[in-house]
């Protein structure tokens, strides 16, 4: 039960999103209208995906160093979690740029970088299929998982902000100053970002018991 | 034999030690390369013949191709060359021999050697690519040492990247497609900082101006060959 305290947390914390990102005020701005509050509900996927793929990545070096099958185990489910956050991230990100942006997917460096990084984790579990061998398998995916996940982390912090993006905080764009939220929306915006990455963290906890249990299970066999 | 190796010379420092190391390694890649010279000459052949196809495929008027697609053209054959050149860095060696090395050098000095000797290999075959394409397909360049400068950092960037995925697919059982995959998104990142240099230089703009990409270049090459150093005897093991 104890364990189990960060369950209810994130319960209490997404229902708090959903209602007050749904009825709470918001500020007018000139074309964000109503949309805006889809930073409560948008930017929290790629919070709580890079939270996730970081413990993916911690779970992969120490992998290399322990060699036990759990830390795999860890990594690669962690590592799916993440792309669903991904895939999420896009369709809402998406959604949002058709309203504001005027188009579904418009020609902006960070969504090409989230792209390319989807890429990336699809071509890690593409790599997890080719072996046989569990070792293997496991010291050979966790080299790639943290070489994807260096070249990532610039790909999404650093490039976009080299070049012109409509993006807050890319191309000298402000982000997450006084312009952009008010502290009346940051009462929403930091809950739901700690709410979502406990959900993230959640799934993917009942995915590693899961695969452990079927382990356990084909070991007895 | 790493101890041994220490015990033999102890009064030389470590780093010269693993610097002779290195270069007897990248002298190895060389005499192997030379005695095997069909792989080498396949590499030529396929990026001259590559560019003839574009020449063709352009149908000669190629005088109306623009700046953007002429330079895009290019880093693409030399992308899609360089998968090919740095994927049989592993697969050409047989296992036996492989384990053999294994035995007598560290790993670090293994992957750093290939890392420099793909570097030197792709330099060499791009700068090569690029004396052709100009000669078939005009030569709009305006800042020709600067594009050179691009041609060289881009051919380094791709070998120490493609050098440890290569290492990744040759353990896999279907290397051939799985090169491509786990190299393409690797590589964007250095492709996209590339093209912008070598636009610059395309463009003839103030040389100046391209010093923020060439450090971004040479920042995500440090990145890459630390992280090879780090990772590669985890993967030199299995």
């Amino acid at each position: 039960m104890k364990k189990d305290g960060y369950k209810i947390v994130a319960v209490g914390l997404l229902v708090y999103q959903i209602l007050m990102g749904l009825l709470g005020e918001v500020p007018r701005r000139e074309i964000l209208n109503e949309s805006i509050r889809c930073v409560y509900f948008h930017v929290p996927m790629w919070f709580s995906m890079i939270a996730v793929l970081t413990a993916s990545a911690y779970f992969s070096v120490r992998y290399l160093q322990k060699s036990q099958i759990e830390d795999d185990e860890k990594a690669v489910e962690y590592a799916n979690v993440a792309i669903l956050l991904g895939v999420l991230g896009c369709l809402t990100g998406s959604l949002w740029a058709s309203v504001t942006w005027g188009d579904f997917w418009p020609n902006d460096p960070k969504l090409n970088s989230v792209a390319v990084g989807m890429l990336m984790y699809f071509a890690y579990s593409i790599l997890r299929g080719s072996f046989e061998d569990e070792q293997k398998r496991g010291r050979i995916s966790a080299v790639y998982n943290i070489f994807a996940f260096a070249v990532f982390i610039p790909l999404i912090f650093i490039l976009p902000r080299l070049t012109d993006s409509l993006h807050p905080g890319n191309g000298g764009n402000p982000a997450f100053s006084d312009y952009d939220m008010n502290s009346q929306m940051r009462r929403v915006f930091y809950p739901s970002v700690v709410g979502v990455s406990l959900l993230a963290f959640w799934i993917a906890e009942l995915r590693i018991r899961l695969k452990k249990v079927a382990r356990v299970l084909s070991e007895k066999q | 034999m790493a101890s041994n190796v220490k015990l033999k010379h102890q009064n030389v420092p470590f780093w010269v030690i693993k610097l002779q190391e290195i270069s007897t390694l990248i002298g190895k890649e060389i005499t192997l390369e030379w005695r095997q010279r069909y792989a080498l000459n396949g590499m030529v052949l396929y990026i001259v013949s590559t560019v003839y196809v574009c020449y063709l495929s352009f149908k000669l008027k190629t005088n109306q191709l623009n700046p953007i697609t002429w330079n895009t053209l290019f880093w693409i054959i030399l992308l899609f060359t360089a998968v090919s050149a740095v994927s049989k860095s592993f697969t050409q060696e047989r296992a036996g021999r492989l384990l053999y090395y294994y035995t007598v050098a560290s790993p670090q000095a293994v992957i750093i050697s290939k890392i420099i000797y793909n570097s030197l290999m792709m330099s060499a075959l791009s700068g090569l690519g690029f004396g052709f394409y100009a000669f078939v397909m005009n030569n709009p360049v305006q800042d020709v040492p600067m594009y050179l400068v691009s041609i060289l950092l881009g051919s380094v960037g791709f070998a120490s990247t493609l050098t440890l995925v290569a290492g990744i697919a040759s353990k896999a059982d279907n290397n051939g497609m799985l090169m491509p995959v786990l190299s393409f998104p690797v590589i964007i990142p250095m492709l996209l900082m590339v093209m912008k240099l070598s636009k610059n230089a395309l463009d003839g703009l103030d040389r100046a101006q391209s010093l923020n990409e060439i450090a971004v270049l040479l920042a995500i090459d440090a990145i890459v060959v630390v992280l090879s150093w780090v990772l590669f005897p985890y993967l030199w093991r299995s």
